[in-house]
């Protein structure tokens, strides 16, 4: 058993958990926090993205060992009093159908408009098209994905 | 009329808990005293098991069960079926091997599974499924359709030694030979159809939970159709009798068709439950998804069609391989037949068909309807062969088309179908002004400039939605009929509680069916609730899937409104004494028309439950149930146009512009209309380009991961333009025709006609790799002098 202590979503956690434990199971299982998402097993389809010390992790291929001591944002843990400029862009666009991969996609979203941000670089269409090649949609076909991003960077 | 009723593009309502995180899905139930389950499976294709020994396994810390295939028939739960009887052609019935949840003495394809294991984690019961010793003897293995019908191949199941499924036919072979005999020209094109793994992104799950004093089970299972799962594990399964079964399809995470069948892991899971006292879980990985959804397509095809000199379509006969996989799923059966050789006639005039089904079972996971089910099959065949025809004749592929369109209706084809509406070639036209087919030589002429080869393919496609009428499809063979429920309950306050036996699982059902509640009884939105996906709560409903929750499900609440709006003006007409005729329901209030004498909606609701002053002998309340049961299939209809751009140094295609004009009539909302399209397209683009099942010579799956099987990504594909067109329906009481399957039916051969344009040859198999379409570009040019 390995102790893991993180803040998740501004609360302070401390658990003791098997060593093997991911921190998608931390978050699923021990927190409750069942936003977050397990769709592969290879780190392929991003549906379990979250935020660990404000850069986009996948939660399946992270350890919660590995994270203890940090800070974690998941996709509850992201509206802030009212809803971030990502959710409600995914809303507005329609960039969501059956919902499951759209905790992932948002937290994708909010991580590449910042890096591109601090970096003064365009988020142009293509790049956030390269930017989802970590994130994996059935239902939408990217169309009203790539549109939210595209608000939501207007936006934030 | 209501600012959110039909043709708004209203954004979703349930939305908010999704981009919340608050989404309920069956992965998301926790019970207090749950248990996990994880499946031993065969790592073989094909071989008898001659033992199971659970010894160590049981050994293990936090095992609570090890449960065999024996002990699951000897407890009489029943064989999987399969739903759809199928006659061959010299009459006999389909072979339909038994399917066990747990295999007894054989297993059939890697996957299938032969034991369980119950754990106080899932994790550990995962590690000790690892741990259960089960002995195989290995048998052959056959993969391949054409294969297994080949003299010599091993035998899957007893009752079929040569593994013919069904010899079947449609249409009128000698009238069809006749027609290609006295044909100008005949085309010839042998075809593979892909086989696809759904791969909704929420993997499958249940939650099986057995109160033992109440002898009652729940399951939380990813269902599209929570009441026909109900009925099979209660009818056929021997689970538990209906009136104690509860099934629960929460939120779903996309279906696509693979979530329609009632697999072994939620039989199994319901049945531990009863054995171990324990709600027991089981959540599928991405790999066990490969290895036990049902899968896509797979067919072998050989076809002819022939033309008269004028280029006018004079028969059209096919031969078709389907590979059903290694038992009969489902609806498994009536995918390769009714809804696939029902649409060989296309758009167009055809006046002699013929189809011939071998249906085969092979040492692979079963395969079963996938999005468009049977008709992306005919509509590549169909739409390439159309443009293989114009080719071989020398003559505009869009000529030809509109040569042979269909022009009035109803027209009744050769094969079964009566197709009620349409309006090909505007949607042709539609598809070409987006498109800008007009300035395609310049931009041709400008890739090549680049290096680059630049092709334009077309697809016209048609499809049979809805799986309806009960009548018909009884008489073709369904177990079940296709019709669909609704209640609408008005509640003494006026706000209304839909009860709806189709199923969401991404269609946004919450939106679009309260649109035309809105829309009928003019009423804010917030004022109405869509109920769904409990047995508990809803009426028997037959669930979502062949794009027919609008055409029937939406017209089943149609049919219930109408009861209560009847209701509604006589108890208005009777309080506010006016002749029933005269009561209007507009902006909140039931009115005299033309006075100022009216009722509050709410006002009616609260005097039908307090019933102080109802017409005599009306009965309280104010709830009405319909069951709809359309007069036909729907025929959605459209044109899509793909642009491509080939790389012809690497084999590489980009698709630089994809347009569709669909025809669905009425719509109810088009931004969710627009997103089905987009879905859709995307799937087509995917079995075009990047998506296959392989397994090996001996059965051995190797696309059994995301690093092996290709799912489109964002940068896989563009922005898609969407037209629509529309020719009302006649069959429905709203006009429409459905839209969920359309994008990934009219797509594949799109993709590929504009890839065989640019490099100037037939010849190219989905899906068009980057090696494949590279190679194809080797074969056209002069082959190099001999050394």
């Amino acid at each position: 058993m390995t102790q893991v202590t993180l803040t998740v979503n501004g609360k302070a956690v401390r658990r003791d958990v098997p060593d093997t434990m991911l921190l998608v199971e931390f978050l699923r299982e021990e927190l409750r926090l069942t936003g977050t998402h397990v769709g592969c097993d290879t780190s392929q389809c991003g549906a379990c993205v979250v935020h660990l010390d404000g850069k986009a992790v996948k939660s399946c291929t992270t350890l919660a060992a590995q994270a203890s001591g940090g800070t974690v944002t998941t996709i509850e843990g992201l509206a802030n009093g009212s809803l971030h400029p990502m959710q409600k862009a995914f809303n507005d666009n329609h960039g969501l159908q059956c919902g499951f991969c759209t905790p992932g996609m948002i937290m994708s979203g909010v991580d590449m408009v910042a890096r591109y941000k601090a970096a003064g670089k365009e988020l142009t269409e293509h790049a956030i098209r390269e930017e989802l090649e970590g994130n994996i949609c059935r239902c939408t076909g990217y169309h009203n994905i790539v549109k939210s991003i595209q608000q939501a960077a207007g936006e934030m | 009329m209501s600012e959110n009723g039909i043709g708004k593009a209203v954004k979703r309502r349930e939305d908010k808990r999704f981009i919340t995180g608050k989404g309920k899905y069956t992965d998301d139930v926790r019970m207090e005293n749950q248990a996990y389950a994880a499946f031993v499976r065969s790592p073989h294709a094909h071989a008898r098991v001659t033992g199971v020994d659970s010894a160590e396994a049981m050994a293990q810390e936090g095992v609570i069960a090890v449960l065999t295939g024996p002990e699951l028939v000897g407890d009489g739960i029943g064989n999987i079926i399969t739903g759809w009887a199928i006659t061959s052609k010299d009459g006999t019935p389909m072979k339909v091997g038994a399917w066990s949840a747990l295999a007894t003495d054989t297993v059939r394809y890697v996957g299938d599974a032969v034991a369980v294991v119950i754990a106080e984690s899932r994790q550990a019961a995962r590690n000790a499924a690892e741990m259960v010793d089960v002995a195989y003897d290995e048998l052959p293995a056959v993969a391949r359709g054409d294969r297994a019908l080949q003299p010599g191949a091993p035998t899957l199941h007893d009752c079929a030694p040569d593994n013919m499924i069904f010899d079947w036919e449609i249409g009128d072979e000698a009238a069809t030979d006749a027609a290609l005999a006295s044909a100008a020209t005949v085309v010839e094109l042998e075809l593979v159809n892909n086989r696809l793994a759904p791969n909704p992104m929420e993997p499958r799950s249940a939650v099986a939970i057995f109160d033992e004093a109440e002898d009652h089970y729940t399951l939380y299972t990813t269902s599209q159709n929570p009441h026909v799962a109900r009925l099979v594990l209660s009818a056929f399964y021997q689970v538990a009798p209906e009136h104690k079964l509860r099934v629960i399809a929460p939120d779903v995470g996309g279906g696509f068709g693979s979530k329609i069948y009632i697999y072994p892991e939620e039989i199994v899971c319901l049945w531990a439950s009863m054995k171990t006292g324990r709600s027991v879980k089981w959540t599928s990985d991405r790999n066990e998804a490969f290895m036990t959804d049902a899968h896509g397509r797979d067919h072998v095809t050989k076809a002819k069609m022939g033309f008269d000199a004028e280029g006018h379509i004079l028969g059209f006969k096919v031969d078709t391989i389907a590979n059903l996989g290694a038992y009969c799923s489902l609806f498994a059966t009536a995918t390769p037949t009714y809804l696939y050789a029902t649409l060989l006639s296309g758009q167009y005039n055809m006046p002699a068909i013929y189809g011939n089904v071998k249906a085969a079972y092979t040492n692979t996971v079963p395969v079963d309807a996938y999005r468009g089910a049977g008709r992306p099959e005919a509509t590549y065949l169909v739409e390439r062969m159309m443009t293989t025809a114009a080719r071989q004749m020398g003559v505009d592929e869009t000529e030809l088309r509109r040569k042979n369109f269909i022009q009035s209706f109803p027209h009744q084809t050769p094969v079964i179908m009566c197709y009620d509406a349409g309006d090909f070639s505007g949607n042709l036209d539609k598809a070409m002004a987006a498109a800008d087919v007009a300035g395609f030589a310049a931009r041709k002429a400008e890739a090549a400039a680049r290096g680059k080869l630049r092709g334009l393919g077309y697809s016209s496609y048609i499809e049979a939605c809805g799986i309806a009428p009960s009548k018909a499809v009884g008489s073709l063979g369904a177990g079940v009929g296709l019709w669909e429920s609704a209640e609408v309950r008005v509640n003494p306050v006026g706000t209304i509680e839909i009860l709806t036996g189709s199923h969401s699982h991404g269609q946004g059902h919450e939106t679009t069916f309260a649109q035309i509640v809105a829309e009928r009884f003019d009423l804010p939105i917030d004022s109405i609730s869509i109920v769904h996906g409990d047995t508990d709560k809803v009426q028997f409903g037959m669930g979502t899937y062949g794009s027919r929750s609008g055409a029937v499900g939406m017209s089943a609440i149609v049919k219930a409104m109408d009861k209560v709006e009847a209701k509604v003006k006589k108890i208005a007409a009777h309080q506010l004494e006016a002749a029933e005729d005269d009561i209007v329901i507009e902006g909140g209030q039931v009115k005299v028309a033309g006075t100022d004498r009216a009722l509050g909606w709410h006002e009616v609701g609260l005097a039908a439950y307090t019933a102080h002053n109802l017409p005599e002998g009306m009965e309280p309340g104010l709830k009405e149930t319909a069951f709809y049961d359309p007069a036909n299939f729907t025929f959605p209809a459209g044109t899509y146009i793909c642009e491509v751009e080939v790389d012809p140094d690497t084999g590489v295609t980009e698709i630089v512009q994809f347009t569709a004009a669909d025809d669905f009539g009425t719509i109810i909302n088009p931004m969710i209309v627009e997103g089905q399209v987009h879905g859709g397209v995307a799937q087509g683009i995917g079995q075009a380009l990047l998506e296959q099942v392989v397994y090996d010579d001996d059965g051995q799956l190797l696309t059994g991961s995301y690093m092996d099987y290709c799912m489109p990504r964002a940068d896989d594909v563009p922005f898609y333009t969407i037209e629509h067109n529309m020719t009302v329906c006649p069959g429905n009481p709203l006009g429409m025709k459905g839209c969920g399957e359309a994008g990934a039916i009219g797509t594949p051969p799109a993709v590929i006609n504009a890839i065989t344009d640019a490099i100037g040859t037939n010849d190219l198999s989905m899906p068009a790799t980057p090696l494949k379409v590279w190679q194809a570009i080797q074969a056209t040019r002069a082959p190099m002098a001999a050394e």
